[in-house]
């Protein structure tokens, strides 16, 4: 016989309380803002979806998404393959194998800040070495506090810099766990080095790809700490990405409503491409 | 299709071996004539898996030759060996069918299709796989993976040897069965040299008609499994074939008659050499025998195995066991132990030491034996 009684809820408590703190309740209290007016003082006016269609028929949220996806889009294009590149070309046994890891896993462990000011000085036409060197030494006018171009380039090696190191670890992680008697049987059965990547790795990296492509999407969709210290959404509004743009909404401007509807839309935008992208990967494991 | 020669070959995965323990083979000649069944049998880390990736090529020994057919092949890579090799764990490759994962090898070579669908049709009928072919591999059970890994090997007509790397590790039981006789049925069909390496002397028995069995990076004995039941060249092979093993007793030899204790010990003939070192008398508990007179001992277990049942005793210190038909002694009991004369032989230091018996005896208890 099965005792049935509700002593698992008390189990759950703590883990609910967590989530209903950091999560839940913060979160409606932006749904709350998004479909109220407020001029101060703690007194709110009702106004429905009116924030949503705003922000849904604005340009400027428009051109602030597309620089998002433009910027997520260049980023996995390079990390990606280049993460699998290196994964590829570390060894697999003996002395150098701690010493590669922990020189991939340096970059991720410098807070976002201090890399955006790093690559900030780094890159500064007048003083940064990069920026120097580029100016002063080859002549090539570089200067991502004037050329939107300049400032985009910097952003992606920025970022790429910064967490390459993750795919190539997961990818890694990956290689490692592949036994060698599929390179045997590989070599045995006459199979060129393509098709080795091909129908061996890569399919044993699948899982760790997908975990890698996902963590990468969301982070770099959420990016915010980097580019604002790097370029502060300049020159112009040609870095503003979706984040940075938020903040001056909310806080530059103290409109809190269209700013909650906003970041409700960016969250459901997050969720929808990570779901789909998840989901369109893991389907052929179901069958 | 080619003879193997294997010629003087050593190796150590040491940089630098200087004694003999620090080689994982030790000095191996051996010959595998073309078309032939053989098995390594060793147990775990007695060198036989080396062995077999230096015939693959996937290893190249640090001393010595392997020639196929005379040529020597001893730096060429594994691709252009062509051999096959099936690994304990099923290797297959996931997102291909299993028509695309037979037609793999042949691909790679660049034969045309229709070259190709024949050869994949002609392996997938006689792995009994034809309705598998357009499923995914990912999805197989272990024993049609392993069907699949054997089916990749034998796809090239042109293999001078299929090579088996303890083939039904993962395999379930009641499948190992049909598999091993699944294989020997290939094997008879293609006639192709195949080496079966497992550590399980059943899987070795039923499937070659040569054994090699290797012990410490040694070959100790080549034979048929006949051979190896009835003369084990070594105590170890005495040991390592039979269940229970060969009862392998320490003696000591005055003016040519071992005795175990105070008791003389017929042997099956003549000692050969000197007979320096340590001696023991080797015998089959098949070959000794509960009788009136002979060695005394104490029986101290006896098990009902089924077919007949096996019977512990002691004696002068030694532990003996003997194989009876029909109902045993009582544990306890006193019983003297008969040896068969033509089955009893010497070892010197671990090596067999006595001349065989005449041919005819040595015939008639190979029928008996079965």
């Amino acid at each position: 016989m099965k005792t049935e009684n509700q002593k698992a809820w008390f189990f759950v408590l703590p883990v609910l309380l967590l989530v209903a703190f950091n999560a839940l309740i913060p979160m409606m209290t932006v749904v709350n803002y998004s479909v109220q007016e407020t001029f101060g003082d703690n007194v709110f006016f009702w106004q429905g979806l009116d924030w949503f269609q705003q922000i849904l028929r604005s340009d400027r949220f428009h051109a602030a998404l597309g620089r998002q996806f433009m910027f997520t889009f260049l980023i996995l294009i390079i990390e990606i393959p280049l993460g699998i590149a290196i994964a590829l070309s570390m060894p697999r046994k003996g002395f150098w194998v701690p010493v590669c890891l922990v020189l991939m896993a340096l970059p991720m462990l410098i807070p976002w800040n201090v890399v955006g000011a790093m690559w900030n000085i780094f890159t500064l036409p007048d003083i940064g070495l990069l920026g120097y060197f580029l100016n002063h030494t080859l002549g090539i006018n570089y200067d991502m506090t004037q050329d939107p171009v300049a400032a985009w380039i910097t952003i992606v090696t920025m970022d790429v810099w910064h967490w390459t190191s993750l795919v190539v670890l997961l990818s890694y992680a990956g290689l490692v766990s592949i036994p060698d008697a599929y390179y045997q049987a590989a070599k045995i059965d006459g199979a060129s080095n393509w098709a080795v990547f091909r129908f061996i790795q890569l399919p044993k990296m699948k899982t760790v790809l997908t975990i890698a492509i996902l963590l990468r999407f969301m982070d770099s969709f959420n990016i915010y700490t980097e580019p604002f210290v790097l370029t502060g959404g300049g020159p112009g509004n040609s870095t503003t990405l979706l984040s940075i743009d938020l903040v001056k909404i909310a806080l530059g401007q103290f409109d809190l409503g269209p700013a909650a509807a906003m970041s409700l839309i960016y969250f459901a935008i997050t969720l929808l491409v990570s779901w789909l992208f998840y989901t369109v990967m893991t389907k052929d494991d179901q069958n | 299709m080619a003879k193997i020669t294997l010629s003087k070959l050593r190796h150590s995965y040491m940089p630098n071996p200087s004694s003999a323990s620090d080689y994982a083979l030790k000095e191996i000649d051996l010959d595998w004539t073309d078309g032939g069944a053989y098995a390594l049998l060793g147990p775990s880390g007695c060198g036989k898996s080396t062995l077999l990736n230096i015939i693959s090529g996937l290893l190249v020994p640090s001393e010595g030759q392997i020639l196929f057919d005379g040529k020597d092949v001893t730096k060429l890579p594994p691709d252009q060996r062509n051999i096959a090799q099936v690994f304990q764990f099923p290797v297959i490759y996931d997102t291909m069918t299993v028509y695309d994962n037979l037609a793999f090898p042949l691909r790679n070579r660049g034969r045309d299709e229709a070259t190709v669908k024949e050869r994949v049709m002609a392996i997938a009928e006689m792995l009994e796989v034809t309705d598998l072919l357009d499923t995914r591999a990912a999805g197989l059970s272990p024993d049609n993976k392993q069907k699949i890994s054997m089916g990749r090997g034998l796809v090239r007509e042109d293999v001078n040897v299929v090579m088996f790397d303890e083939p039904l590790t993962v395999i379930d039981p009641h499948l190992k069965w049909k598999l091993r006789s699944k294989l020997k049925e290939l094997h008879q069909r293609v006639k192709a040299t195949m080496i079966y390496v497992t550590h399980d002397q059943t899987e070795a028995l039923t499937f070659a008609d040569q054994v090699v069995v290797m012990q410490l990076g040694e070959v100790v004995q080549i034979g048929t499994p006949v051979e190896l039941f009835e003369r084990p060249a070594h105590t170890f092979v005495g040991h390592f074939i039979g269940s229970p093993g060969m009862n392998v007793l320490p003696c000591e030899l005055r003016a040519g008659q071992p005795y175990i204790g105070s008791h003389p010990i017929a042997l099956e003939g003549p000692i050969k050499g000197d007979a320096a070192g340590k001696t023991e008398v080797g015998i089959r508990p098949e070959f000794v025998s509960l009788a009136d007179s002979g060695l005394p001992a104490t029986v101290t277990k006896v098990s009902d195995v089924g077919r007949h049942t096996v019977v512990e005793c002691e004696a002068e210190g030694h532990r003996i066991n003997a194989v009876v038909e029909g109902a045993g002694p009582n544990k306890g009991d006193t019983v003297h132990l008969a040896f068969r004369q033509d089955q009893t032989r010497l070892y010197v230091d671990g090596w067999i030491a006595t001349e065989a018996a005449e041919s005819a005896a040595q015939s008639q208890s190979a029928e008996e034996a079965r």
